[in-house]
């Protein structure tokens, strides 16, 4: 295996991140913040406990989930997209590297990224509503497996888009949607049965309710089948990599 | 000599239909300086691609030092350097940190001695802290060569290196060339600039819709392809071209004031005093004389324009 090659891209990606620290984690803290300003202490302060769970502290694992998935998508398929826009993933494409090696090193470098965000995130939470982490291994492996998996997603849709505006766009309109319709604000048996069914076919359901599970030892969904459904959407994302690099599609012609 | 990169019926179809690359068959010579000419779209860029790993041959096999560059890739990729044509670089990171970073990239430990030797070789020292945004084309230019050879590659491809940089650039280049030459590395460069190509080349290929239509030493292209003429400028006009001058096949200009003789100057005898003793007994005076040589450009101009 290519060590040298993974440390490379590795750091490389992760010193492009702290070039622009400010955006990287100012503006999803900030963000974070005003969503406990707004929903767990203004409106939060009115709502009744979940299951015995404050309202503020309720939405702590969604809100981390939320930026998470974010930051995963963003910083994977931009650390990928640029060397394409910009040419210089002529480099990559040279080097004596596999694809197993080229992803290790820019969705590594994106899971870790994502992995001290959540985990600046959660000390911010802190601040605002005092909560326990009732299962903290759990809580750290959903966190990465999340990162992982989103990391490995986003990677994908840089390599798919071939412009700007097509960056932006699944994570704009299709996950953004997923994640506020996934349970981030509320417990998915609050909603109709009807819904509630629909609400099963999305797939940030079960890493929420895995996620909050971790915390609270609350539930939407079997932690199991949480942590199967999070398994399987990562494999299933290294197998479009994998197609990705055999083909060389959008990268080599 | 075993070569140190073999291409054998190379073929690079687009999806399209496009055919880029027509069974290409070429041997590289370890060591040398290759040419390789071509008019645009040619194929030289996608030839160079295919080495490198960029593109994706829809046909034939090409070896590097032995390794096939699909089954071994990692061998064959650890042994090529690629100065691309396009000034691809990274805008906000330092020239230090890129150079450093493609080393990485082809496995190979850090070492910054290396790199330090590389910049100043390049008259990049001065500039290692500065952003790549911050650099003026021809630098920008040093860097790409930089970042190729920072992981000490035994072959070295220069794509249209000189494209668009001064004059004073283009002779740094050429010097370094020799001084890689000298240390052994293998160096394949596609250029415009024809007289770059007769300058460094020990070979040169000349590629053409997608087919090598020759290769050969740079110095017997130029005896084999290459002609020499004598013009000779004469006093007054000429109508027509005496009969007893009928052996030399003359040319006369429309202004009948020159004529020119084509001749082989490898031969031993050019026929030059012949010609000069007739021209005297034929009673024509002359006020002057000049030889002349193809260069390369003429023989590269007729070839290529054969083949359309």
């Amino acid at each position: 295996m290519n060590l040298y090659a993974v440390r490379s891209i590795y750091t490389y990606e992760l010193s492009r991140w702290f070039r622009t620290l400010s955006q990287s984690i100012l503006a999803p803290v900030i963000s974070t913040s005003l969503y406990f300003v707004v929903f767990g202490s203004a409106i939060g302060s009115r709502m009744t406990a979940i299951n015995g769970v404050s309202y503020g502290a309720f939405i702590v694992p969604g809100l981390m989930m939320l930026a998470v998935l974010t930051e995963s998508l963003s910083n994977a398929s931009f650390g990928i997209f640029m060397p394409k826009w910009n040419g210089t993933i002529y480099e990559v494409l040279t080097a004596p590297i596999s694809w197993l090696e080229a992803v290790t090193g820019y969705v590594g470098a994106a899971t870790t990224k994502s992995v001290i965000l959540g985990c600046i995130i959660l000390a911010t939470a802190r601040l605002f509503v005092p909560f326990n982490i009732a299962h903290p291994i759990a809580m750290i492996s959903f966190l990465v497996l999340t990162a992982l998996s989103f990391s490995l997603f986003g990677f994908i849709i840089g390599v798919w888009a071939d412009n700007f505006e097509k960056l932006q766009v699944v994570p704009l309109l299709v996950i953004t949607p997923l994640t506020f319709l996934g349970g981030s604000f509320y417990s998915i048996n609050m909603l109709p049965p009807v819904w509630r069914q629909i609400t099963l076919f999305n797939p940030v359901v079960y890493l929420v309710s895995g996620f909050r599970w971790s915390f609270y030892g609350l539930s939407d969904v079997g932690v199991g089948l949480s942590l199967g459904v999070t398994l399987c959407f990562t494999l299933g994302c290294c197998g479009v990599i994998w197609w990705i690099f055999k083909t060389g599609y959008r990268l080599r012609s | 000599m075993t070569p140190i990169i073999r291409i054998s019926g190379l073929g690079k179809t687009y999806d399209t239909g496009f055919q880029a690359l027509k069974s290409v068959d070429l041997d590289i010579q370890p060591g040398e300086i290759f040419a390789l000419l071509g008019p645009n779209g040619a194929g030289k860029t996608t030839l160079i691609g295919a080495v490198c790993g960029i593109v994706r041959p829809t046909a034939g096999t090409i070896t590097v030092d032995g390794f096939d560059n699909q089954t071994a890739f990692r061998e064959a990729r650890a042994r090529v350097g690629l100065v691309p044509q396009e000034l691809h670089t990274d805008s906000f990171e330092t020239v230090w940190a890129t150079v450093r970073h493609s080393r990485g990239l082809f496995g190979k430990p850090p070492n910054d001695a290396l790199i330090e030797r590389v910049l100043r070789d390049l008259s990049l020292w001065d500039k290692r802290n500065n952003k790549m945004v911050t650099l003026s084309g021809g630098m920008k230019r040093r860097v790409m060569i930089a970042k190729a050879l920072s992981h000490e590659p035994k072959i070295l491809f220069l794509d249209e290196p000189t494209a668009g940089v001064d004059v004073e650039l283009r002779r740094d280049m050429w010097s370094m060339v020799e001084r890689l030459r000298a240390e052994g590395v293998t160096i394949i460069l596609t250029t415009h600039y024809i007289e770059e190509a007769e300058e460094l080349a020990d070979r040169i290929g000349v590629i053409s819709k997608g087919e090598i239509i020759l290769v050969e030493d740079k110095a017997a292209l130029m005896q084999k392809l290459g002609s020499k003429e004598l013009q000779v400028e004469l006093q007054a006009p000429l109508k027509d071209i005496p009969a007893e001058l009928a052996a030399y096949h003359l040319e006369l200009s429309e202004d009948g004031l020159r004529l020119t003789y084509r001749f082989d100057a490898r031969r031993e005898g050019t026929g030059i005093p012949d010609l000069m003793r007739q021209l005297a007994t034929s009673g024509l005076d002359f006020r002057d004389l000049q030889t002349k040589q193809s260069s390369l450009e003429d023989i590269f101009v007729t070839l290529v324009s054969d083949r359309t």
